[in-house]
């Protein structure tokens, strides 16, 4: 049912730096994206994901590689032939024209009449839920309006795909969320397709249907979120999605169905599904926990630790909990993540001697 | 740098191809042949190389004086003008002086000057006739000519540019940083010492070197009340026009020009190397003046002093315009306005004619030049940057003997030609339109651009559209300089002007020269009311404010 729309195929970026030497920023990337889908590109600062975008929107020139759109190689297609809006981070709306006609820009720009542009502006303005500050300038509006100028100055066009780069990333935490939720809402309602650009996790959570985490240029895993979150393949993704704890051990038992590791707090069985393939007796390997699969306690259990900070935060509280390994003289600090219920959790304090005891159903297994 | 991929990607665009190519044309017919051919002349000698020229005239101690004393004179200068534009700058944007507004205006009102106008001043004042000297101290004596007229008219000349600079350095400097150092227990004096100055020295430097040069290279005041203090740029004139001797004019010419421009690009690399981005964050709000009420009152006594001065000079030349015949007869008379109507009206309005005709090419110029040289990826992108501010570095001399020397022959036969004159004001002020325009597009957003043309526009409709309104300002700031550098122009043009084809500033060195001091200052007078006239309504016309326009002054 799905059609693949744009394609990237093995694509290469390579930039020259301030010292004259080569720096590959995008690696080998292939990629299919769907009729309608919303794709994000997630990783760190200086992953590639922007240029990645960049060239698709045909600011940049891959070094090699092709992107085809339905088919088509369009690298001789210039920029502004494209036909794929993009939402800036910055917005980079014109400041020297009116909201009204910074929307109606791009449709000035082909041979439309007057009354349809407004017509067509108008729908845009509706859509983003902005209306009565057309005659104004962008410097008079706030960061969300001009964010929603931005997303409508897109839209307005009515494309086959938009582009956003890190466009929530200059708004305060509640803007955020609340406009992260209408630009899904305005995408589904036009079935457009999306190519979003972030580092945050929970943006590309909450928006997604397939995220592509990358680093280092290359795709370091993609798919749905539930799979990227709940089946990261790497250390790198479960850290970066997941925030997860890692702690190394060695394989001391494989059975069809559990793999025993023994690690500083004790042997540890964990199912093999959630095992890198390939594991035997002696492996040494990494084991990725998640803050909220670690409980913390008073009751005698795995690993007696420290509070060494405690953040209250509501409906959670997050924990940086000190334990010692046997044998080291440097304290390893871990996350957890508790649920607050009133009357029911105990909130403890910094300086508190507790215990937690790790999900070891929940662990995942890397090879080192 | 531009790669392969950027390079093709560029011939995409065969209009941007086009402009390019037509720059680098322009730039190198009236900027490098011309100085080639100073250089070649004064190179050779019955058609082989030589450097013969050069060895007579480091053989000879009145040459040799010359190259003294011009550096002598532009240190002198450099230091004292950098201190007074420090000084001021430092009480108006950091001293927290009253009469702020007032002290702006004042600090800036001598760039606009033709630069030998001061010079016609102390003539008046000082001369052997002398207000000042003659006439209130009753002194027989040959007057304030040679060095220290010099330096007193050079120091008020010049010492806008270096308050320019610096005031811009001392308003980036953020309050917090002050405010901070003192919170950390610092006095006043310690603030000053330890965090204003290290912060400005960069422009500090800057300003004395870019003084240096204007001050080396000024020709007008030298000629009028040098004296017996011979300087490179009027040697040059001198050997070349009065004497005829075209080799030793043009070696003199490139004995100036060696120094200008290794200063130049020193004063470049300093601004770029040192020039501290202190811009984090979002500053807390206005600084407090940093200074108790005794360095008030200091600062605001030395500010008066200096404006006095200022105004005297101005004064005395409107003055002078009504006075029959200065130091021997003072009474009033209208007669120096219908003799300068008579014999000048022409001139002016030619020169008001050629001027506003160079202005807009090279405010488009320029602005075209730094579009290319910030926004496109092309093979040769910092040579075409290098070569439009090249003429930025030059003397007016060596230009003038450079256009006598390339444009009297075919193919380039110009001289005594409107034409000449408007390329010597394009190209001796595109740098000014370059520089400005480079400044304004740095601050608008690459992406700004890139979303016009990810919306469908390319990249002439990007222009037009979005950069060009964008960079108004620069544009404006530009063309208003190119008008007020041009009306006032005289080392280059002394060499291109011909009977037909007059300019202003030429005629008025004429007339003091032959002590009609009258007729001198009402064509001074009016060229001042005319500049201030084009400054106002650019002002009116375009809402810009006075300080966009002369941020771009420096």
């Amino acid at each position: 049912m799905s059609e693949t729309y744009l394609k990237l195929n093995n694509l290469v970026k390579d930039f020259v730096d301030g010292r004259g030497e080569t720096v590959r920023a995008v690696d080998d990337i292939t990629l299919d994206i769907q009729k309608g889908d919303f794709v994000t590109l997630l990783g760190p600062s200086g992953c590639g994901k922007t240029t990645t975008l960049r060239m698709i929107a045909g600011f940049e020139h891959p070094t090699s590689g092709t992107i085809e759109l339905h088919g088509q190689d369009i690298s001789p297609v210039p920029p502004y032939k494209r036909k794929m809006p993009m939402v800036f981070q910055s917005y980079a709306l014109f400041p020297h024209m009116t909201i009204f006609d910074n929307i109606a820009y791009g449709l000035k720009l082909q041979s439309i009449s007057r009354d349809q542009i407004a017509r067509d502006v108008a729908e845009a303005c509706r859509m983003v839920n902005l209306s009565g500050v057309e005659k104004r300038y962008p410097g008079e509006l706030s960061g969300g309006q001009q964010q929603r100028v931005a997303l409508a100055r897109a839209l307005v066009l009515k494309p086959e795909i938009i582009l956003f780069d890190e466009p929530l990333s200059n708004l305060d935490a509640k803007l955020r969320i609340q406009t992260r939720t209408e630009i899904k809402r305005v995408q589904q309602a036009m079935g457009v397709t999306a190519l979003y650009v972030t580092h945050d996790q929970s943006e590309a959570l909450s928006l997604s249907d397939n995220i592509v985490i990358m680093n280092h240029g290359k795709i370091a895993q993609s798919g749905s979120p539930e799979k990227v979150y709940n089946h990261p393949a790497s250390p790198f993704v479960s850290d970066f999605i997941g925030n997860a704890n890692f702690m190394d051990g060695q394989v001391t038992r494989v059975s069809t169905t559990t793999v025993d590791v023994s690690t500083a707090g004790g042997t540890m069985s964990i199912p093999a599904d959630r095992c890198e393939h390939g594991l035997e007796s002696g492996t040494t390997v990494r084991l990725a926990i998640k803050p909220e699969v670690i409980s913390v306690n008073r009751e005698k259990s795995q690993f007696p630790v420290t509070v060494d900070v405690a953040s209250f935060v509501g409906p959670i509280t997050e924990y940086k909990l000190q334990f010692v390994h046997d044998g080291s003289d440097e304290p390893q600090i871990v996350t957890a993540i508790e649920s607050n219920v009133e009357g029911v959790t105990t909130v403890y304090h910094a300086g508190e001697k507790v215990f937690m005891h790790i999900n070891a159903d929940q662990a995942r297994v890397y090879k080192v | 740098m531009a790669t392969t991929a950027q390079n093709r990607a560029i011939l995409r665009e065969p209009a941007v191809v086009a402009t390019i190519i037509l720059m680098f044309l322009l730039l190198g017919l009236f900027i490098l042949y011309p100085i080639f051919s100073v250089l070649r002349l004064s190179l050779t000698q019955q058609g082989s190389f030589s450097v013969d020229v050069y060895r007579e005239l480091f053989n000879r101690p009145r040459y040799l004086r010359s190259i003294t004393n011009s550096v002598m004179l532009g240190t002198v200068v450099a230091t004292i003008a950098t201190i007074v534009g420090f000084v001021f700058a430092f009480a108006i944007y950091r001293g927290g002086i009253k009469g702020r507004r007032f002290f702006q205006t004042m600090a800036i009102l001598p760039i606009i000057s033709p630069p030998f106008m001061f010079a016609l001043s102390v003539i008046l004042l000082f001369g052997r006739n002398g207000l000042v000297t003659a006439r209130l101290l009753g002194l027989d004596t040959s007057g304030l000519y040679g060095l220290p007229g010099l330096i007193l008219v050079q120091t008020v000349n010049l010492f806008p540019i270096a308050y320019l600079t610096l005031s811009g350095i001392l308003q980036n400097i953020d309050p917090d940083l002050e405010t901070g150092a003192m919170n950390l227990g610092a006095s006043r004096f310690t603030v000053f010492r330890t965090i204003t100055v290290p912060l400005a020295i960069p422009g500090i430097l800057a300003s004395w070197l870019v003084v240096f040069v204007t001050s080396m290279t000024d020709f007008g005041n030298p000629i009028m009340i040098g004296g017996s203090f011979d300087v490179l740029s009027v040697q040059a004139y001198l050997e070349f026009t009065g004497m005829g001797n075209l080799p030793r004019g043009a070696a003199l010419a490139v004995l100036l020009l060696i120094p200008t421009v290794l200063v130049y690009f020193l004063q470049r690399a300093i601004m770029k190397r040192g020039s501290y981005a202190t811009v984090t964050g979002k500053s807390s709000r206005r600084g407090r003046p940093n200074t108790g009420r005794g360095m008030r009152v200091i600062l605001m006594t030395f500010c008066s002093a200096v404006t006095f001065l200022v105004v005297l000079f101005y004064g005395t030349i409107v003055f002078g315009s009504f006075v029959r015949l200065w130091g021997v007869d003072w009474s009033f008379t209208l007669d120096h306005f219908s003799y300068s109507w008579d014999v000048g009206f022409v001139t002016l309005r030619n020169t008001i004619m050629l001027a506003l005709i160079a202005t807009p090419l090279t405010a488009f110029m320029g602005l075209i030049i730094a579009f290319l040289t910030i926004r496109k990826h092309f093979f040769g992108r910092s040579a075409l940057s290098f070569l439009s501010l090249l003429s930025y570095a030059i003397p007016g001399t060596a230009i003038g003997i450079g256009y006598v020397l390339a444009f009297n022959a075919a193919p380039f036969r110009w001289s005594g030609t409107a034409f000449i004159l408007v390329t010597a004001y394009v190209f001796r002020n595109v740098p000014i339109a370059v520089e400005s325009g480079i400044a304004a597009l740095k601050q608008i957003s690459a992406e700004i651009e890139e979303s016009s043309t990810n919306l469908g526009a390319n990249s002439s409709q990007t222009f037009r559209q979005v950069t060009l309104p964008l960079i108004k300002p620069a544009f404006f700031a530009g063309a208003t300089f190119t008008f007020v550098r041009s009306m006032t122009a005289i080392s280059a043009i002394i060499f291109l002007v011909s009977a037909r084809w007059n300019h202003v500033t030429v005629l008025i060195l004429a007339q003091t020269e032959i002590m009609r001091l009258g007729v001198a200052s009402v064509m001074s007078t009016i060229l001042i009311i005319i500049i201030m006239a084009f400054i106002y309504l650019i002002m009116k016309a375009t809402g810009l404010k006075r300080d966009q326009i002369f941020s771009s002054a420096q």
